[in-house]
């Protein structure tokens, strides 16, 4: 069934049924009260099918999908690290998610509870006072970030920082979150290891800066060693120092974004803290401040008495709602349940494993692939291509032909600094058999590449879809299944 | 990689060439290549103005989005219509698949761009 690709309606059969309702006595109940113009008229178009229809539809479909659950996943910045399935269990728990956003806090107590010790537990590992878990994704929580840092250079009436200092090899939702929130973007360059060039930052820093957004380690894998003097600039310029969380898996328990002098970070649960990405989440981007932006963290925020009591307080000087109610509340129980699975000591194990993965890899493949940053990097690095350049095999090609022998290609082309980008990210959760074997697999393409490039270049070659003509593609989008039909 | 000898070009990766008041311009074999398969060309439409140095469309590949910079001040007096259909000519030749004329107000302009021996100076680092 590899090639299976019906939608539901077309597996319809007048009169099919999965299972019988009882002779409804009730079908003309209420139809006076309702205007005639409201009441349907021809009947609800719902699919007409069996029970073991729909079993074969959705697992057919489901057998099309490629997940963390079915292979390795090595897309870099995105951490694509195992769900727990323990996870989902306490997420489906009824005691929480069957709770209305709506009924009386002192009914919710759990539910509250559990936000705050979430929000403690998140600013224990990232070193801030206090966290609002309440942003949905981690570009949200960027925004959310950057509204806290204009609220408080507002607060204390200064109009005219509008400017935010970005890396040039910064990920692209740092500038667009920083456009969306009303600042004006200054890039900085970066050496050629990745690294923020201080010489370069220094004549950037004025009274017009309202701070600088960061990753630490840097988009190339590697660690920020001259944080300490980059904040100390930053602050005495009267700027504030935003951490962008995409990177913290291989910090965490073991170094504080805090403690590194950063003011403000949001985290992505779905990349460090082990819940699902995109639209198999939905994300969360929790966002921590230092103690004296605590107070302008969005409404609603959770809090507790003198008695142990939870309850929930909107504050005046706060920025105001930035989702419905309190975000992604069945993200965080899945980020809570994996910070108690791991324990305190068993978290700082997941850093040092998700870097040995990552230098594992890199110094196994550097022979045939381009390294072009010597040195240990954290949980992620860069390959600029192929080493043998005289093939004409592409970034692209290689990625196309990793989905032939069953692995999800790393993240390509991204960062821009390098033509022919390659960024691979393991994760900890990965065992030395599947790196070994992701490693051949690298290395047999690299010699395919020599020995019979053509292959290569047209590749994928055995999967569902071959290789997809991008400008048609471009052009004449097909988006629905009528356009399909009429093809 | 090719650079042609009798052009002028930008640093951000156009070529032009002038002949009388009108500017041929397009992106160099350089950008075509660091781009990758092109598959979309964004330009603008005849009667647009344009101004050194700002933007005037967009390329769009397989890697990346990148806005084109106009190497010249003046109206557009022509566009590449082939280019709708099938912007991977670019990857064929970027030299010969130009992608708008301008009717140039400064011909001057064009006298401050790069020439070939300096751009090549530019793709090397």
């Amino acid at each position: 069934m590899k090639y299976y690709d019906k939608l539901i309606f077309e597996l319809s059969r007048p009169g099919r049924v999965g299972y019988e309702l009882p002779k409804n006595d009730f079908a003309t109940e209420g139809e006076k009260e309702i205007p005639s113009d409201l009441l349907r008229k021809s009947p609800l178009d719902l699919p007409e099918v069996s029970e073991l229809d729909v079993v074969r539809h959705y697992t057919n479909l489901s057998n099309k999908n490629f997940g963390v659950d079915t292979g390795f996943y090595p897309l870099g910045s995105c951490t694509m690290k195992y769900n727990p399935k323990i996870n989902e269990e306490v997420a489906a728990m009824p005691q929480f998610a069957e709770l209305h956003p709506l009924q009386n806090p002192e009914t919710a107590q759990g539910a509250l509870e559990l936000y705050w010790n979430l929000q403690n537990a998140l600013a224990n590992l990232a070193g801030f006072e206090e966290f609002t878990l309440n942003p949905y994704a981690g570009a949200h929580g960027e925004l959310t970030g950057l509204m806290v840092m204009r609220s408080y250079h507002k607060a204390r009436g200064d109009h005219k920082r509008t400017k935010i200092i970005v890396p040039d090899s910064a990920h692209g939702t740092n500038p667009a979150s920083a456009m969306v929130a009303g600042l004006e973007v200054v890039e900085v360059k970066s050496r050629p290891n990745g690294s923020i060039d201080i010489e370069d930052l220094k004549p950037l820093l004025n009274d017009e800066v309202a701070g600088i957004m960061m990753t630490n380690p840097n988009t190339l894998g590697m660690f920020e060693t001259e944080i300490a003097e980059i904040a100390k600039l930053v602050h005495d310029a009267g700027g504030l120092l935003y951490y962008d969380g995409a990177n913290f898996n291989p910090l965490l328990g073991k170094v504080r974004p805090g403690d590194m002098g950063f003011d403000i970070m949001h985290i992505n649960l779905h990349k460090t803290f082990s819940t699902p990405h995109g639209g198999g989440g939905p994300g969360s981007g929790p966002v921590g401040v230092a103690k004296h932006l605590v107070k302008f963290l969005p409404n609603p925020h959770v809090k507790k008495d003198e008695n142990g009591k939870f309850y929930v307080e909107n504050g005046d000087e706060a920025l105001g709602s930035v989702s419905t109610f309190f975000g992604n509340f069945g993200v965080m129980m899945k980020a809570y349940a994996y910070i108690l699975s791991l324990g305190k000591e068993g978290i700082k194990e997941v850093g040092p494993m998700a870097t040995l993965n990552a230098n594992y890899i890199k110094e196994s493949l550097k022979d045939d692939y381009l390294l072009p940053i010597e040195g240990v990097c954290k949980h992620e690095f860069v390959f600029d291509g192929l080493k043998d350049k005289s093939t004409g095999v592409t970034t692209l090609n290689v990625a196309k032909r990793l989905l032939d022998y069953g692995f999800h290609a790393p993240t390509i082309y991204f960062p821009l600094l390098f033509h022919e980008s390659m960024m691979i990210e393991p994760t900890e959760t990965e065992s030395l058999e599947t790196l070994d074997e992701f490693i051949d697999v690298m290395h047999k393409v690299a010699k395919e590449a020599r020995e019979t490039p053509d292959e290569v270049k047209n590749a994928p070659l055995t999967t569902i879809v071959r290789k997809l003509d991008e400008t048609t593609a471009a052009k004449n989008p097909i988006l629905n299944y009528k356009a399909l039909k009429n093809l | 990689m090719t650079i042609k000898e009798n052009l002028r070009y930008a640093e951000s990766h156009e070529w032009v060439s002038l002949d009388g008041e009108i500017a041929t311009v397009g992106i160099t074999d350089y950008a075509q290549h660091a781009l990758g398969d092109i598959v979309y060309v964004d330009m603008p439409e005849v009667g647009d103005e344009v101004t050194a140095g700002e933007e005037f469309g967009a390329v769009e590949s397989v890697k990346a989005a990148s806005d084109l910079y106009s190497p010249v001040s003046g109206e557009v007096v022509e566009i590449n219509e082939a280019l709708e259909d099938e912007p991977g000519l670019i990857n064929q030749d970027a030299f010969a698949n130009w992608i708008m004329k301008v009717k140039v107000s400064d011909p001057s302009e064009v006298e401050g761009l790069l020439d070939a021996e300096a751009y090549a100076k530019i793709c090397e680092e």
